[in-house]
């Protein structure tokens, strides 16, 4: 099924995707918002640039861009897959509870502000560039991953990453010197046995973007997780 | 109707630029079809566009913009412009019946340079001249309303989505070597014409996404020097902070970036360049009360170039491109594909970089 979304708005573009199933593919994308918002049982190829909100609350479908994407993609999702050739806007995976979003390129500003998880259901992202500042800012749960590969002389991750980080895991491929983090957080050289909870995530990564999985995997890692369950218990007020 | 200031309303906007470097000349249907994938983000509330080199004619005079409520208002202000000014055109700004703007005032333009013995008795350069005067109006008299007030350029604004509004202003008739665009969503206030981006003073004209959190500090610091904020929007207070910088204090464009975005203590603090460190300490005790703060992305057009800054905490998007010599700037990236499918080097700038772009010496 191919749906040409030239002179399509977003909601007629939606309407027309709602209740499809199978592959589906857009093409001539420009801007439209929501796609794809709270699908599952499908697989829709976009070609153009998708508007903001690309995935928001996805249930279960796949979304692979053949292009850049633009702000919040998988906004609040849920389950399922987005994958992105290109780079990624600000506030990539906004509030995600649980599914992937796999980024070739570099992320905007807050990616993965406000990750949680739940359970079984632990969000992961991967970005394969590099990430804006506010990286994981208020990250409460799931899986960051920023792999720096072809970084073009920029730092892994901007200013301010972590910020009021208080659940979760992040994982930089770099030994993170000169990066600033929070008090709050610990930050440390990734053992063997961190590097096991990303083996799988990593290797479908690569075998996505063509990466070779050795050079990818193995490199020094550092995590960053939160110093305790609340600690920002005494950021405002003594209690 | 209650006027700005009067009701609060949430909000979004959009904005796009294009310039190129070599001066090349493009007509307004360009940026008008960038705001068309980014509709959503502005309510029909506000849309205005500014272009420069669009007067080539009459590029030695200052071309007034203006929007009167009735005919009386207008023959009143002519003759206060008469005493100050040398009129050499006076017309109306041309205009396309559409169902989708309505309620329009007297549209106006004036080609005018200054009287040189007013100048000379009140021992004033013609730009200072010409700012006071817009004050003077935009103050003091009810029904008159100065938009546009450069050499070379002008703004073209209504209440209504962007692409109707260059549809009504006829705008694929003018060409300009730059071109700023605006649709909005109302912060805090209704729409209505004058309230409309973008905000002009002489050459200077802001496009902005956000919202000021800083307004009253600013305004009451940028009031003291002359600038009154008359449209309670806080967009507007940009323009003057701009244009007393630059032009009155004499700061490069990076400078006035430093100052209405600058950066955090704890990044100067870390800085390594001491000159640069200095530099900043300096421009941050200097102007302490220009610093903006809360969400924004702006574009800040002028004769020959453009800058395009967000707020250093990066609350709003702003995306651009190249391509030969064009530098494209909007909201979002659907925008600059829409103008050139093809764009190069998409990037975002971080927080507080400004990027700036010039068009070559003589070419514009």
């Amino acid at each position: 099924m191919v749906i040409n979304a030239k002179n399509l708005d977003h909601k007629a573009l939606n309407e027309k995707l709602r209740g499809l199933s199978g592959d589906i593919t857009i093409e001539e994308c420009c801007g439209q918002r929501f796609i794809a918002a709270g699908m599952s049982g499908c697989s829709i190829t976009i070609n153009g640039v998708p508007g903001n909100a690309l995935g928001a609350y996805l249930n279960g479908a796949d979304i692979i861009v053949n292009a850049n994407a633009q702000d919040a993609v998988g906004d609040t999702m849920n389950e399922g897959r987005i994958i992105i050739h290109g780079n990624v806007g600000d506030a990539t995976g906004y509030a995600m509870r649980g599914g992937k979003i796999l980024v070739k390129g570099n992320a905007g500003y807050r990616a993965g502000i406000h990750m949680k998880e739940y359970k079984e259901k632990v969000p992961k992202m991967v970005i394969g560039g590099t990430a804006g500042s506010f990286l994981g800012e208020y990250q409460a749960g799931g899986i960051i991953v920023v792999l720096g590969l072809e970084p073009g002389g920029k730092n892994i991750v901007g200013s301010f990453p972590c910020t009021g980080m208080h659940g979760g895991k992040m994982f930089l491929r770099s030994d993170c010197k000169g990066v600033k983090f929070p008090s709050q957080v610990t930050a440390r050289p990734a053992t063997g046995e961190d590097m096991e909870e990303i083996r799988e995530l990593l290797s479908e990564y690569c075998q996505i973007f063509g990466w070779d999985f050795e050079e990818v995997f193995n490199a020094a890692y550092t995590v960053v997780t939160p110093d305790s369950k609340n600690p920002y218990k005494q950021m405002y007020v003594h209690n | 109707m209650r006027l700005e200031g009067q009701v609060r309303i949430p909000s979004g906007c959009a904005i796009a630029a294009v310039i190129s470097r070599e001066g090349r000349k493009m007509s307004g249907e360009l940026i008008t079809n960038a705001m068309k994938p980014m509709h959503d983000r502005s309510n029909g509330l506000g849309g205005g566009f500014a272009g420069y080199g669009i007067y080539p004619e009459y590029k030695d005079f200052y071309a007034l913009h203006m929007f009167f409520d009735s005919r009386e208002s207008r023959k009143e202000c002519e003759a206060f412009l008469k005493e100050r000014f040398e009129i050499v055109k006076s017309e109306n700004i041309p205009t396309r019946k559409t169902p989708a703007i309505t309620d329009e005032p007297i549209i106006w333009r004036y080609f005018v340079t200054p009287l040189k013995s007013v100048l000379e008795s009140m021992q004033l350069d013609e730009k200072e001249f010409v700012a006071r005067t817009v004050m003077k109006i935009n103050t003091g008299m009810k029904n008159s309303f100065v938009f546009s007030s450069g050499k070379n350029m002008g703004t073209f604004k209504a209440v209504g989505f962007p692409e109707d509004v260059s549809e009504f202003y006829r705008l694929e008739e003018y060409e300009g070597y730059c071109w700023t665009a605006h649709g909005r969503y109302p912060t805090n206030t209704p729409g209505w014409w004058g309230g409309a981006h973008p905000f002009t003073l002489l050459d200077w004209s802001i496009v902005h996404n956000g919202e000021i959190s800083s307004y009253d500090a600013n305004r009451r610091f940028i009031e003291m020097f002359g600038y009154k904020c008359t449209l309670k929007t806080d967009t507007e207070v940009i323009t003057y902070i701009m244009d007393y910088l630059i032009r009155v204090k004499g700061l490069t464009l990076d400078e006035a970036a430093n100052v209405v975005a600058a950066p955090f203590w704890s990044t100067i603090d870390s800085m390594e360049d001491e000159e640069e460190k200095k530099k900043q300490i300096f421009l941050r005790t200097l102007f302490p009360s220009l610093l903006v703060t809360g969400p924004f992305s702006i574009v800040l057009g002028f004769s020959g170039g453009l800058m395009a800054l967000n707020d250093r905490l990066k609350l709003r998007s702003m995306v651009v491109g190249e391509k030969d010599d064009k530098v494209f700037i909007a909201s979002e990236e659907a925008a600059i594909r829409t103008m050139e499918p093809n764009a190069e080097n998409v990037w975002a700038p971080a927080g507080g970089e400004a990027v700036i772009v010039h068009v070559k010496d003589g070419c514009y």
